[in-house]
């Protein structure tokens, strides 16, 4: 027990020394996790064997990325990239496994272990690549775009690559596997199905899959309300976690990968109201998991093999990351991806990824790769992965500058698919809002803490999401960075005026439009930085007492001319009540506020009589008159003008 | 010494979203540093004007431009309602009402029409100048000098036949020349529409 905490906390630490000092020098997250990991492995060998299981376990941290990438990701969306997916994804993974294969063979290396290297490399650093892209805010553009959907197809084809691999079998390591005895055959992916025919094998991941796809649109969401009724935040994230390590159990039962489940199910709760509240339960586990992985990956470099070959090892990475490189460039090229964005892509899959971990595992066990070279090459994808920061630093400094100066328009496609405006609370006053703009073809994000209330304005096809507007991450999630407007109609004075002061100290840029409970509300909320304030009841309360008026004689324009008297004059003074408020806030209603309040009153009065008396009233000014007799002045001057010419 | 006459430009425009000629003209405006734009509609939405700023705005300026489309040969609601409010007894006309006097007032409008409809065998019978005679009797008895209309007729097809950019430079001219001091009133004043009066210089270089 006592070891588990220690090397818990040697991991923690070396996280928390690295990753913020990474980010002030402008390196990114996942190069220092790298860092750390490389520091407290074959550095300083704090740690070492346990590097390789604790990587099994943080590969996890992938799964969870796919999941939270799946819930980004509405079928539509995925329809319409069909084209990339396939023909980028696809050209990529074909061609670059065939030029590796291809240099294989030039250095006499045997076919079989020259394809297995070109499978390996071909893969790019799903972990490295989304995390980086993430925090730059690059996935919807339409470099990060391209590069997710060549992600996301080399993802898919680490599958048929699992089944590939065992086929490519090398003679005289089977033989010597087989004197070893018969534990390779054991340690293979869905041992369960082993024995099964192939038609069983295949119904059963087909029910596998359908079963997550079913489960997403029929079961997920009475189970999540169930759980949000219970009003525990813990028990709901249990519960994501729950659903996800279940996708990933189901998955790798059937042999299937655990990261194409859980995408799979994320892309199936893409448009369920509780998206927004799941992403921001997984996220922070996939934070530390990926975090853990990247530092596994550092210390797993294993600088013996590299001491004894680094111009080797150092050779083949280059090698690796130009021919890459080189390649996505001149495909995106094909398909059109355009300027910086071009280069973006060819940069951030220039690396080879984690799934070269997992393949490599897999074919030392399947001999199909002697040991010396499957440790190369795990070396080559280490350091591949160590480079690319270096390339993302290469492409912020240099290339985007260059690009941005001839082509400054181009950050606002970004933007497209968020909505611009976001509200939070959508009970009785909140809808309003949100109909009035919806009408207009305005987009909203709609969030609101209560199921329910999600649930029926959904069946009225009011885009709504479950979740608590409080919670900073569920704000990420909604998409605050990108809104123009915030909208605050959430039921609980406090919690509006603590929604306001962090939104206005993290996104100064958002306008916020806030609704007040009272008097008081209106002044904590304007003290807090609220752009737009209404009062909930003024304008009813106004326009009730106007009727009221009308219902007592007063012609209905009169009564509507004396209602904005009345609203003008209060205006007139409400500044100077603010400060006295604010002045008195801590020692109640001072004698000053009170003092203001009453001469306000006073004045409102004095607006609404002045015209019994004066004829040039607030009220009805614009309507008075010229004095009785006015005609004859006019008339007496007008024959003075014509006497003199002019 | 030349002393820069300010312009306000008091434009009310009831349908934004559709103008074609009108936002144009009135960026040309709000362009010019000796010029002040108001958007009636924009400033008072709910038709309360607030009467004592559109009072100051007024003693603040020296030429005052009622920019326009013509609706039913009058100005827009807005700008007939500013009329009744602003224009007080005892601050425009009447007994001590003379914070208007000897400034110029303009009408810059947009007509749907053709200059041959406002005419009197045309199918509108008066002319422009004709018909907005309210607004001129309004100015004279405000101790005003108003000035002819400066018009745009066709406006529904002016974009189609690529005459706003002319048009907007010639008023942009026009209120140049207001703001130097530099129009023959006499001339003006005696003009069917102030456009005849104003060389349009970089538009005929173009």
């Amino acid at each position: 027990m006592t070891g588990y905490f220690i090397q818990a906390f040697i991991y923690l630490c070396a996280a928390v020394v690295a990753v913020p000092l990474a980010k002030r020098f402008g390196l990114g997250s996942v190069l220092g996790y790298l860092v750390a990991g490389v520091v407290i492995g074959p550095v300083i060998g704090l740690v070492g064997d346990e590097t390789e299981t604790l990587q099994h376990f943080a590969e996890f941290g992938v799964v969870m990325m796919l999941f939270l990438v799946g819930l980004e990701m509405e079928p539509r969306m995925l329809w319409s990239m069909r084209k990339r997916l396939l023909g980028l994804g696809g050209l990529q993974v074909t061609l670059t496994t065939l030029a590796f294969m291809a240099i294989g063979l030039i250095f006499e290396l045997d076919w079989r272990i020259a394809l297995t290297a070109g499978l390996v490399l071909a893969l790019s650093s799903t972990a490295i690549v989304l995390q980086t892209l993430g925090e730059k805010g690059l996935l919807k553009s339409e470099g990060g775009r391209a590069s997710f959907s060549v992600l996301l197809f080399q993802d898919i084809a680490v599958i048929p690559m699992l089944a590939l691999i065992p086929l490519l079998e090398l003679p005289a390591l089977a033989e010597a596997a087989r004197a070893l005895g018969e534990q390779a055959a054991a340690d293979g992916h869905g041992d369960l199905l082993a024995g099964l025919p192939n038609w069983i094998y295949a119904m059963v991941v087909l029910g596998a899959i359908a079963s997550v796809v079913l489960g997403g649109f029929y079961l997920s969401r009475p189970l999540f309300r169930f759980v949000a009724q219970s009003g525990l935040r813990e028990v709901f994230t249990a519960t994501a976690l729950m659903l996800v390590i279940g996708i990933a159990a189901l998955m790798s039962l059937v042999g299937l990968s655990p990261a194409l489940g859980t995408f799979l199910a994320g892309v199936v709760l893409a448009n369920s109201e509780f998206r927004h509240e799941l992403e921001s339960n997984i996220e922070p586990f996939k934070g530390l998991l990926l975090g853990l992985f990247f530092i596994t990956v550092g210390a797993g470099i294993s600088f013996d093999v590299l001491s004894t070959n680094w111009l080797l090892v150092i050779g083949i990475t280059l090698a690796v990351m130009l021919t890459k490189a080189v390649i996505v460039y001149w495909l995106a090229k094909c398909f059109s991806v355009h300027y910086a964005n071009r280069w973006l892509v060819s940069l951030s899959l220039a690396q080879a990824g984690e799934f070269g971990f997992v393949l490599l595992a897999f074919s030392t066990q399947n001999n199909v790769l002697p040991e010396e070279i499957s440790a190369l090459l795990s070396l080559v994808v280490a350091i591949s992965m160590l480079l690319t920061p270096a390339l993302f630093i290469f492409y912020d400094k240099l290339l985007v500058p260059r690009y941005e100066k001839a082509q400054p328009q181009r950050k606002h496609d970004l933007v497209e698919e968020r909505g611009k405006v976001l509200i939070a609370g959508i009970g009785r006053f909140g809808q309003i809002v949100n109909r009035l703009l919806i009408a207009n073809g305005i987009s909203t994000v709609v969030l609101d803490h209560d199921a329910k209330q999600v649930d029926n304005l959904r069946q009225l096809e009011v885009k709504s999401y479950f979740g608590d507007a409080t919670r900073h991450d569920l704000l990420e999630t909604a998409g605050i960075a990108e809104a123009e407007l915030f909208v605050i109609a959430i039921d609980d004075r406090e919690r509006t005026v603590a929604l306001v002061k962090h939104l206005k100290s993290h996104y100064p840029a958002v306008s916020l439009l806030v609704r007040a409970f009272d008097q008081v509300h209106y002044y904590q909320l304007k003290k807090a930085g609220a752009d737009i304030i209404v009062k909930e009841t003024y304008y009813s309360a106004l326009d009730l007492g106007c009727q009221a008026l009308v219902e007592l004689g007063f012609h209905p324009f009169r009564a509507e001319q004396l209602k904005n008297t009345f609203v003008t004059t209060e205006q007139a003074s409400s500044d100077a009540m603010f400060a006295s408020w604010d002045a008195s806030t801590e020692s109640g209603m001072s004698p000053g506020y009170r003092e203001l309040f009453m001469q306000q009153e006073a004045e409102i009065r004095a607006a609404m009589q002045e015209d019994r008396h004066d004829s040039h009233s607030h009220s009805e000014r614009g309507w008075t008159p010229p004095p009785k007799g006015y005609s004859d002045d006019l008339a007496a001057e007008s024959d003075d003008s014509e006497k003199q010419p002019g | 010494m030349l002393i820069k006459n300010r312009i306000l430009v008091l434009f009310a425009h009831p349908s934004q979203h559709r103008s074609e000629v009108n936002l144009p003209l009135l960026k040309t405006c709000a362009a010019m540093e000796q010029v002040t734009v108001v958007d009636l509609y924009a400033e008072y939405p709910g038709f309360c004007i607030d009467i004592e700023r559109e009072q100051q705005r007024l003693r603040e300026h020296d030429v005052i431009v009622f920019m326009f489309p013509l609706y039913w040969y009058s100005t827009p609601a807005i700008l007939k309602e500013w009329q009744d409010l602003v224009l007080e007894y005892g601050f425009a006309y009447g007994h001590d009402g003379n914070a208007l006097k000897d400034k110029l007032l303009l009408c810059a409008i947009t007509a749907g029409g053709s200059e041959k409809a406002y005419q009197c065998d045309g199918y509108n019978h008066f002319s422009i100048r004709e018909l907005l005679r309210p607004i001129e009797q309004t100015a004279t008895l405000c101790h005003m000098t108003y000035l002819p209309p400066f018009a745009l007729f066709g406006a529904r097809t002016a974009v189609e036949e690529g005459r706003v950019e002319a048009h907007a430079h010639h008023l942009g001219c026009a209120l140049n020349a207001l703001a130097n001091g530099e129009l023959d009133l006499e001339q003006a004043c005696a003009a069917r529409v102030l456009n005849d009066c104003i060389p349009d210089e970089a538009g005929e270089q173009t």
